[in-house]
């Protein structure tokens, strides 16, 4: 194992984990969005509305993440959609991530016992009321866990976007072995580096998972 | 105190959930400050018919009246929401299994509707949530969670909390049926003391014994229907009909 040659490359690879926790926060934050989104249209009053946030989850739940980039990127000029690279990844894997998340995000809601609504709407409060004030805090306890879950996953599949040529880790790994022939050295500091990364976020996941419970 | 006879009215109730109808052609006046025991078998339609009065399960025939507005009038959506919690503020209702909000302490169990729906300010509110848990002997629990309370415990808080809105009307379905026996008395306790208070009561229960000691009047109900109902001297031991006879005869015999 060519250790000096690590030594001299890492401060890119540095730089590329920068790049893939750009992506991974950005690709988070419009996850959560769409699958709160998600999960608010599954569990609609409206028959239709439940439709759409059905056949979202289906849709990109059942679709490679890949092809899905790959349409986005390359087909998108077609239909008028031009994206730059990273653009079209956060876009990508974030409607990707959302329909993991709006399964996340509804079963914490419906695993809320029912009793607490209705206690809820016995004193007089509304509907949405109910929800927000009785319901989502609960829910929202439950969520942090398994929402680490899907954080976790999702980082991991950044490494996707190394296919339309975003320069994060899985990227410029793949581009120091084309000049250093050192397949082995240069995927295992990219690896190295997810699982840094990777590691760090679950700290932070137990910790708040921690912090929000009650007592 | 029983100036207003029609307080509470049930007319002609029914339910059906698809083919089962549960409530069968039920109708029913509580007086003010009366209060009314429902017992019978499980599936007989009591807990259905208590949930029918603040519409948390909707008749599909039939009306309830309470204090002379009617609870399930028809309206568009969004008034009939308005409406039914206007309503719902007025009528207390305490569960079977507590339903206490886990994420908030005793004292914010009390005051979370009071200040939401009625504008408390904090000092309002607490010293409201102060009185009420008083009333209930939970004072000295104001700042717990409701994991760390017993049984007992829960549900007197779940009755501060509905009291805390100032109800016309307390519905009580199988309040103390989750508990362990030794804690059913202390809940008995705080329904006896709102009796004395002339508080308006609906109690659906399984304890013979408590709804003779405190109750005005005694309905048996079974397969939908009300088969017998008066005072709990003449229903408890001078029943008229075979199938109340049965069931208390029953009750009884599995109680000891």
């Amino acid at each position: 194992m060519d250790i000096d040659l690590m030594l001299k490359v890492y401060p890119f690879f540095l730089e590329a984990a920068w790049v893939t926790i750009q992506l991974s926060v950005l690709t988070a934050i419009l996850g959560l969005i769409c699958g709160t989104a998600g999960a608010a249209a599954r569990l609609s009053r409206f028959a239709l509305v439940r439709f759409i946030g059905a056949a979202y989850v289906s849709v990109f739940r059942g679709t490679p993440a890949l092809i899905q980039l790959f349409i986005l990127y390359f087909g998108g000029p077609q239909i008028g959609i031009q994206l730059d690279a990273f653009e079209a990844g956060v876009i990508g894997l974030g409607i990707n991530a959302g329909a993991y998340m709006t399964e996340t995000i509804r079963g914490a809601i419906i695993s809320i016992d029912n009793g607490q609504r209705e206690a809820a709407r016995t004193l007089g409060l509304s509907q949405w009321q109910a929800v927000y004030r009785i319901i989502l805090p609960q829910a929202a306890r439950l969520m942090v866990r398994p929402l680490g879950v899907n954080l976790n996953m999702l980082i991991k599949a950044t490494a996707l976007v190394a296919a339309i040529s975003v320069i994060e880790l899985t990227y410029t790994a793949q581009r120091y072995i084309g000049s250093t022939y050192k397949p082995f050295e240069m995927f295992l500091l990219a690896g190295v580096l997810y699982m840094v990364i990777i590691y760090v976020v679950g700290r932070g996941v137990a910790w708040l998972d921690r912090k929000v419970q009650i007592n | 105190m029983t100036d207003n006879p029609e307080f509470v009215q049930i007319r002609h109730a029914q339910k059906s959930f698809g083919k089962l109808e549960v409530l069968k052609d039920i109708s029913l006046n509580v007086a003010r400050g009366q209060i009314v025991a429902i017992i019978g078998p499980s599936g007989s339609g009591k807990s259905t018919l208590l949930r029918a009065i603040n519409d948390l399960d909707p008749l599909t025939g039939g009306e309830v009246w309470l204090d002379g507005v009617q609870v399930n009038k028809t309206l568009p959506h969004r008034q009939y929401e308005a409406h039914i919690n206007a309503m719902r503020q007025q009528v207390g209702m305490v569960f079977q299994h507590f339903n206490l909000f886990p994420h908030m302490t005793a004292r914010e169990n009390v005051t979370m509707a009071p200040k939401m729906l009625k504008g408390l300010s904090n000092d309002e509110a607490d010293k409201l949530a102060e009185e009420q848990l008083e009333k209930v002997g939970m004072l000295d629990r104001m700042e717990y969670y409701p994991s760390r309370l017993s049984g007992g415990q829960k549900q007197r808080v779940a009755i501060a909390r509905a009291l805390a809105m100032k109800p016309k009307l307390m519905l009580f379905d199988e309040a103390t049926s989750a508990l362990d026996p030794e804690l059913v008395d202390e809940v008995n306790q705080v329904m006896k003391k709102l009796a004395e208070e002339h508080m308006t009561m609906i109690i659906v229960t399984h304890e013979m014994d408590f709804a003779a000691s405190v109750c005005d009047r005694v309905l048996f109900m079974d397969q939908g229907v009300v088969v017998e109902e008066g005072p709990p001297d003449v229903v408890f031991r001078n029943p008229s009909k075979d199938r109340t006879r049965e069931f208390l005869r029953k009750h009884l015999a599995g109680a000891k």
